[in-house]
């Protein structure tokens, strides 16, 4: 404690940080957490349970679960790929790849929505053909999970990117001069060293796609019991004044959200774990 | 030709195409038909779509709140960040998984408890709007509602950046005589300012495009409140889809220059832990004679 006098800050700067700061977190963060539960549970459990049970409600949760696992695949494969080309691989205009990888985060979702109107939306370019062949992708399921793929496919890329460039690629080199085939290198070697990142991209992953609202919500055409998911649903309920319906499907939103923050901490405790245990197993090779 | 040595890695070929042809399919052809839709109308006319009184407006708003939003995150974000890395509290796990709540919540979700909370009936509202500063239904629901969106960017970008400071540095620092603010002002801060300022711009280009969580708190009057997305969305629900698509594709070009300066600010700010050489040897330098 002593030791350390000379680069800690005096006592009462401290306090005034660490009020200022957790008072900003509560404020900002705390606060309209614990809003969502009590608002839902405004006028009781069974009030809160009926609006749960509402069929419309249960419809727009299977849907928002149904396009997440939709996502799910494409985005994996999407991610796994685009890691191992760019990760163990040397070419020209890696950075711009990364670059258009980047791109969906500065994006508005609205303009994400917009751009698959114009594409496949009545008046859109692929519009005439669609028709004729009876095919419906704007205002319907499609185009939601196509929207949300554009939102959702950077995550598992980004998080996978950097931790297989860190692991280098001495270990599949090795697997394959033994004489292992590709598939048998991937899921033997590469696969068990990313499990934790590429679960860790999946969680993030998940969480845009079941929460996404701009990019759908353009797409959606909002019919309800259809084309609603659990987002768009909070929203119609709200502007019916339906406090106690739309804070009840928002609450299950919510708890999917503290679902995904514990599961990210397990998984960023495990991957720390990994990485210290391998230092440790490291440490005395290097002195 | 004889130093590329062959590839003994399998599958670059598989991996790369397939990544191509996705973002082409998903990226590149949706961008690319927008631009060429909007290409229909001319550069002029994009201009004036994008320059009138409305759009401005828009633009004022949408620019205006982001920015407002990015420098309270910069503010309260390098505090957070600083107690989160430097000081022990009761609890500091749960709320180092809570910043990223923003990150998980879903926006609509965040729109309608802010817009409750601050509403004049609300948990906060009751006690702000006596005071005569209406929030909710105001540009200033819309600052909120950024700021809480945002809030995670500058805290994230900044903690892994103060966690490296070396300590000897500072201690160096301190037994040449310097007090604890100076040692703030002239060593910590200019070690962890580029970090900042990237939290500060990803805030900000987040901000821009954010629509879920403001349209419920924002009161959404053309002219005061109405920010650009919700504009692009009036548009198309009226059938005027080439005014939207004037408005998105100057929306998108403004996020291309924020995605260009985030990226020259991330580059900026590893070169710059290159380069911190100099000051470690120095202080090692001050150590040693202390």
């Amino acid at each position: 404690m002593k030791s350390t006098r000379a680069t800690q800050e005096p006592r009462w700067v401290r306090y005034t940080l660490l009020s200022v700061g957790l008072g900003f977190l509560f404020f900002f963060l705390g606060l309209p957490l614990v809003a969502v539960f009590v608002e839902a549970l405004a006028q009781g459990l069974p009030v809160y349970l009926e609006a749960l049970k509402e069929p419309e409600t249960r419809s727009a949760i299977g849907l928002t679960v149904g396009i997440a696992l939709a996502v799910l695949p494409f985005n994996i494969v999407f991610g796994v790929a685009a890691a191992w080309a760019i990760a163990k691989f040397d070419f020209k205009g890696k950075s711009l790849l990364i670059t258009l990888i980047d791109l969906p985060f500065a994006v508005s979702p609205v303009v994400a929505g917009l751009i698959f109107i114009l594409l496949f939306g009545a008046q859109g370019t692929f519009g005439p053909w669609l028709a004729e062949h009876d095919l419906k992708i704007i205002f319907a399921v499609p185009g939601m999970i196509i929207a949300t793929l554009f939102i959702t496919f950077p995550f598992i890329a980004r998080e996978l990117i950097p931790l297989m460039q860190s692991q280098g690629k001495d270990e599949e080199e090795a697997a394959v001069s033994l004489g292992a085939s590709g598939w048998q290198m991937f899921w033997r070697v590469t696969l068990p060293n990313i499990k934790w990142g590429l679960l860790y991209g999946v969680i993030l992953s998940n969480a845009r796609a079941m929460g996404e609202f701009g990019a759908v919500s353009v797409v959606s055409g909002h019919i309800r019991g259809e084309t609603n998911t659990l987002p768009l649903h909070v929203e119609i309920l709200y502007n019916e004044y339906n406090a106690i319906g739309a804070f009840a499907a928002a609450s299950i939103l919510a708890l999917l959200a503290l679902v995904t923050l514990v599961a990210k901490t397990i998984v960023e405790w495990r991957m720390k774990k990994e990485t210290e245990m391998l230092n440790t197993v490291l440490a005395p090779e290097k002195t | 030709m004889a130093a590329k040595t062959h590839r003994v890695l399998p599958g670059f070929g598989l991996a790369l195409g397939y990544t191509l042809v996705y973002l082409s399919l998903l990226i590149l052809l949706p961008l690319g038909g927008m631009i060429l839709k909007a290409s229909e109308l001319g550069f002029g006319q994009i201009v004036d779509i994008a320059l009138s009184e409305r759009s401005l407006a828009a633009f004022r708003v949408t620019f205006g709140a982001s920015l407002i939003a990015a420098l309270i995150n910069g503010f309260f974000g390098l505090i957070v960040a600083w107690i989160l890395v430097r000081y022990p509290f009761p609890g500091k796990r749960f709320v180092d998984a809570l910043v990223d709540l923003p990150f998980a919540l879903p926006t609509a979700v965040a729109g309608i408890t802010l817009a409750t909370l601050y509403a004049g009936n609300g948990w906060l509202g009751r006690y702000i709007e006596p005071l005569g500063f209406k929030v909710a239904y105001t540009p200033w629901g819309i600052v909120v509602a950024l700021t809480f969106i945002t809030l995670p960017f500058v805290v994230r970008t900044l903690q892994p950046v103060i966690e490296d400071i070396e300590t000897e540095v500072e201690e160096a620092a301190a037994s040449l005589g310097a007090s604890r603010w100076q040692t703030f002002v002239k060593v910590i801060f200019p070690a962890i300012f580029p970090a900042l300022l990237t939290g500060f711009a990803l805030a900000f280009a987040r901000a821009v495009g954010e629509y879920g969580s403001v349209i419920f708190i924002a009161g959404n009057l053309p002219l005061i409140s109405e920010i650009t997305p919700l504009l692009i969305i009036s548009k198309l629900e009226q059938y005027d889809v080439l005014g939207a698509t004037a408005l998105a594709v100057v929306m998108l070009g403004l996020s291309f220059i924020l995605l260009l300066a985030v990226n020259v600010l991330q580059w900026w700010t590893a070169n710059r832990h290159k380069n911190n050489e100099p000051l470690e040897v120095t202080a090692a330098r001050a150590g040693g004679a202390a």
